[in-house]
């Protein structure tokens, strides 16, 4: 059962990388353990929680299950990419004045998820953001902390012209 | 929603200040056991037993030894091998090998331990290790294992030494009863002959798995200078040292056990876990060793108890509650874990917070071929509540009385002894049952407003549905004695440093108890840094769980911070020529209560007293609370605990006719806080609480199959999402200040999960006039329930089956 190799390039957080991997190797390992990006944590690792979740092209997804082959030619964001030159993202900042986390086990992949939500829809019913998060789990249940979060982080993204 | 105490600007302490944690949590660097990673570090997997019960005959680890990547397998035979170690451990008995030693007992038990160079090496190896069983019969519930004859889990026990309340507990001879914890007041059958009433009931509330999103995770290696070093995901820094020296047979100084951040914990993460095998595969190794269970694996590591509880009340025609007889029996699995604890702290308070003269109760805590059961948040209450609160409800229902004013009639007061004897202290039960009765209206419209059902329309379809309210109230006592130990430092900058071993598990204890120190010491909460645990620096602290942390810790970083201001207003004082009562402590100043312009800025005291840079002026203190132990026959005890915590929770929900299900449409949860330190994150701990209680109360359930968990992963357990979360949900501060807490305050963990299933319960009664017993009220269970009610009801309609209003 000896996995092939082969060598991929992709674009993480802005950045290109050319790795060799195994066939099998899931995107979230090779974010974790190749990239040392960790921020990306692992659940469930069956694509139930959404703690793994990262953006593919802009799309959330989950990268338990995703093949690192499939992000190959791709750009991927991870939480460590949302800041940029030291200063936080508006959904960072927003997550901290709502304190949108206790444990934050499940913190970056409600904050990609929130991302990627306010990419698409900028100002998201009440509705919208129950709609557009029910696949993630956040089993501290700050789930009334984690909207207020959500929309605080729209209002600050308008604020900013985006 | 109450928001006392957010005013007070200049102070640290009652307010919601921004967590410390914040920047780290957002950006993905908090550092979880997860992320660790030791040079040279090897990954380690487990084999379990697919059997619940059965003798191992031969284990054959040939094939797993010479596999690629593969450092070392280790086997139960090989433990008793091994000169010095000993290899059971657990906090209650010591009942458990780190690898099954000629027998295992459930399904999932750990048989082999495999270390190597990769995780799927690791896990590959573990699968070709051949292990010949010879099966025992099982006992796979309570019910078998209560059996006269049933098979024994285990033939022979060893209590632990570990912890002042677990001493002297002993185990029943030749049966599976590991603990059996009795409590009598009064005269109970004498009660019983004269009760006007005489209500009976069997509640059941079913095994429930934790859930937190990190699972459990170890890092063991040992250092050059024999130094055991062990970082793990605990909720009990100080126990696991305290094990792991037992075990390996070193002095606590050669363990050190450090902690980061917990992704949840919940009460799955208390006392030993992977530590033991994870230490024993690096002893083994002489290199770092790594074991993260997978999620199926940690459906089968620890669970909320399955409980039946059988409660029978007799009652005076005027409703006073004459008599309580409860017998509640604790499926603690294959491993006791703390469930002696469990069953003792949960069932001393069986009978609720009521004024009732006779009180029998048997608590059991009892032996299966299960998964072992332990600590989750609410201790085991909220599964007692679940029964005192719905037999209440019905009480107060089949006399005509509105369940709000029944509860307020009958529940204790200050001054008043519980069950146990001890004098009620410090606690607000009423007032929470009133702030949720008033939050959801209780007493306006909807409660019991069948028939007719109304007609809701969605989408265009009309639906069915019956609405109605409920409440409930829960009382859960601290556990004591118990103890916490603390070092704060202050810098010469005016900045300091905790050492606590409280570990940060998301409640916001780093905040907590750097809010204290900011307002004992008046610097800034951003400037305290709290040292996560690290038992080489760490001082003891009994556990982070029970909520107890923010009343014990607490106290001791409080008191370790009023040491460092004696030193602090010491040379001050001598300074500034001033009684050092005098002085106060804000701002980074220390001035002259009378005339602030007189003071000193902390580095200009420092300069008084030091001639260097960068000193610390340090406070040490260790807070300890201490409780009669409750006596053996009767379960009597003048101080059980220091402090008691109540809260309640009011629902009103609607159930579809069709369907069955239950949607929650209103929430109310009020808790007990004494004083909050932060209101925001005591807010979020009875909110957290509560909506992981209604998915336990809707539909959470652990399925097992001849002992074999049947829906052991995210795809097939439901836990709460966001669509569960009801429409209106509001977390209740209630302040009354406990006199030896921390400016007043007392905790506020489990609070919130305390009465959430029984008012749920009792909305659902209210709603169609059908009483459910047994957790979880999924579809089936209510449409059962309604069709066994049929008949009676269309015989009674319109009458006393009805809440209020
Ligand atoms: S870890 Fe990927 S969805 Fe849970
Ligand atoms: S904050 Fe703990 S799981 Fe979401």
């Amino acid at each position: 059962m000896e996995a092939m190799e082969r060598q991929i390039r992709l674009t993480v957080n802005g950045q290109e990388h050319e790795l060799t991997i195994r066939d099998n190797t899931l995107l979230l390992w090779l974010l974790r353990d190749d990239l040392k990006l960790v921020g990306t944590r692992e659940g469930c690792g069956t694509g139930v929680c959404g703690a793994c979740t990262v953006l593919l092209d802009g799309r959330p997804v989950n990268s338990c299950l995703t093949l690192a082959a499939q992000a190959a030619g791709h750009h991927v964001t991870t939480i460590e990419g949302l800041a940029t030159n030291g200063r936080l993202h508006p959904v960072q900042e927003a997550y901290i004045e709502e304190r949108g986390f206790q444990c934050a086990f499940c913190t970056s992949g409600f904050i990609m998820m929130t991302k990627a939500l306010l990419d698409e829809i900028p100002n998201p019913s009440e509705e919208e953001v129950r709609e557009y998060l029910s696949e993630n789990i956040c089993r501290c249940a700050g789930y009334p902390d984690i909207l207020r979060a959500v929309q605080n982080a729209s209002r600050k993204l308008a604020a900013r012209g985006r | 929603m109450t928001r006392t105490g957010e005013g007070r600007d200049a102070r640290a302490v009652g307010r919601s200040v921004p967590r410390v944690d914040g920047a780290e949590k957002v950006t993905g660097r908090a550092a979880y056991v997860t992320d660790c990673v030791v040079p040279g570090m090897l990954h380690a997997a487990l084999l379990r037993s697919p059997l619940p019960h059965a003798r191992i005959r031969r284990i054959d680890a040939g094939r797993a030894a010479t596999h690629p990547g593969v450092s070392a397998v280790v086997t139960g035979a090989d433990l008793v091998q091994m000169p010095g170690l000993d290899p059971y451990f657990g906090p209650a008995f010591q009942d458990q090998a780190i690898l099954a030693i000629d027998k295992v007992r459930f399904v999932g038990d750990p048989v082999a331990a495999v270390a190597a160079a990769t995780r799927e090496a690791a896990r590959e190896a573990a699968q070709l290790i051949e292990v010949e069983y010879e099966e025992l019969s099982a006992v796979l519930d309570v019910q078998a294992a209560l059996r006269a004859g049933a098979p024994l889990v285990h033939e022979r026990l060893r209590p632990s030494q570990a912890f002042a309340d677990l001493m002297g507990i002993e185990a029943e001879r030749q049966t599976n009863v590991c603990y059996h914890f009795k409590l009598r007041r009064g005269d109970v059958e004498r009660a019983f002959a004269e009760a006007a009433h005489v209500f009976e009931d069997t509640y059941t509330s079913p095994a429930a798995q934790h859930a937190p999103l990190e699972p459990h995770v170890t890092v063991a290696w040992v250092t050059e200078g024999g130094l055991l070093h062990v970082t793990s995901s605990t909720q009990s820094p100080s126990y696991v040292r305290l094990s792991l020296a037992r075990i390996f047979g070193l002095p606590l100084s050669k363990v050190r056990v450090t902690v980061p951040y917990l992704g949840g914990g919940y009460g799955a993460k208390t006392y030993d876990k992977l530590e033991p095998v994870t230490a024993l595969l690096a002893l083994r190794t002489r290199r770092p060793v790594k074991l993260q269970l997978t999620r199926e694996e940690e459906f089968v590591t620890i669970h909320k108890h399955a409980v039946t509880t059988r409660i029978r009340t007799g009652v005076a025609a005027d409703g006073r509650l004459l008599a309580r007889e409860v017998a509640v029996y604790w499926d603690s699995g294959a491993y006791a874990d703390i469930a002696p604890r469990v069953v003792h702290k949960s069932g001393y308070t069986a009978a609720g917070p009521y004024a009732i003269p006779n009180v029998k109760i048997d608590s059991y805590c009892v032996y299966t071929n299960r998964p072992p059961a332990g600590a989750f948040r609410g201790f085991g209450v909220p599964q007692v509540v679940w029964a005192y609160e719905s037999q209440t409800d019905a009480i107060a229902t089949r006399l005509g009385l509105d369940p709000v004013a029944y509860r307020r009639a009958h529940l204790l007061r200050e001054g008043d002894l519980f069950a146990t004897g001890t004098p009620m202290r410090s606690l607000a039960v009423i007032e929470c049952l009133d702030a949720v009765a008033r939050e959801i209206e209780w007493g306006s419209g909807l409660a019991g407003s069948s028939p007719p059902a109304p007609e809701v329309r969605e989408a265009g379809v009309p639906r069915r549905v019956l609405r109605g309210k409920g409440v409930a109230v829960g009382i859960k006592a601290a556990l004591a004695p118990s103890i916490s130990g603390a070092t704060v430092m202050l810098n010469a900058d005016g900045s300091a440093s905790v050492l606590s071993s409280t570990v940060e598990m998301g409640q916001g204890s780093d905040t907590l108890l750097a809010q204290i120190v900011a307002e004992a010491l008046g610097v800034r909460v951003p400037d305290v840094q709290v040292v996560h645990p690290d038992t080489a620096v760490t001082p003891y602290d009994t556990i982070t769980a029970a909520t107890r942390s923010t009343f014990h810790m607490g106290n001791a970083v409080l008191q370790a911070a009023a040491r460092v201001r004696e030193q602090l207003f010491a040379i001050a004082s001598d300074r500034l020529e001033v009684d050092p009562d005098l002085l106060r402590a804000r701002d980074g100043r220390v001035f002259v209560a009378e005339a602030e312009d007189r003071g000193l800025t902390i580095p200009e005291v420092f300069g008084a007293a030091f001639q260097a840079a960068g000193t610390t002026l340090v406070g040490e203190a260790v807070y300890q609370t201490s409780a009669i132990p409750t006596d053996h026959e009767t379960g009597q005890s003048e101080r059980v605990t220091v402090m008691w915590f109540v809260g309640a929770s009011a629902a009103e929900v609607e159930v579809d006719l069709e369907t069955g299900q239950v949607r929650v449409l209103r929430f109310a949860t009020a808790a007990d806080v004494g004083r909050p330190i932060n209101p925001h994150h005591c807010r979020q701990q009875i909110l957290g609480s509560a909506v992981t209680s209604i998915g336990q109360t809707l539909f959470e359930c652990l399925h097992f199959e001849g002992g074999q968990l049947t829906n052991g992963s995210f795809l097939d357990y439901m836990i709460a999402g966001y669509r569960d979360v009801p429409p209106i949900i509001t977390p209740i501060i209630v302040e009354r200040a406990h006199p030896e807490g921390p400016y007043g305050a007392k905790g506020v963990g489990e609070t919130g999960a305390l009465s959430v299933a029984a008012a749920i319960g009792n909305a659902v009664h209210a709603a169609l006039g059908v009483r459910l017993r047994d957790l979880p009220l999924t579809p089936e269970r209510v449409l059962q329930a309604m069709r066994e009610r049929e008949p009676a009801r269309a015989a009674r309609r319109g009458q006393v089956e009805r809440g209020p209003g």
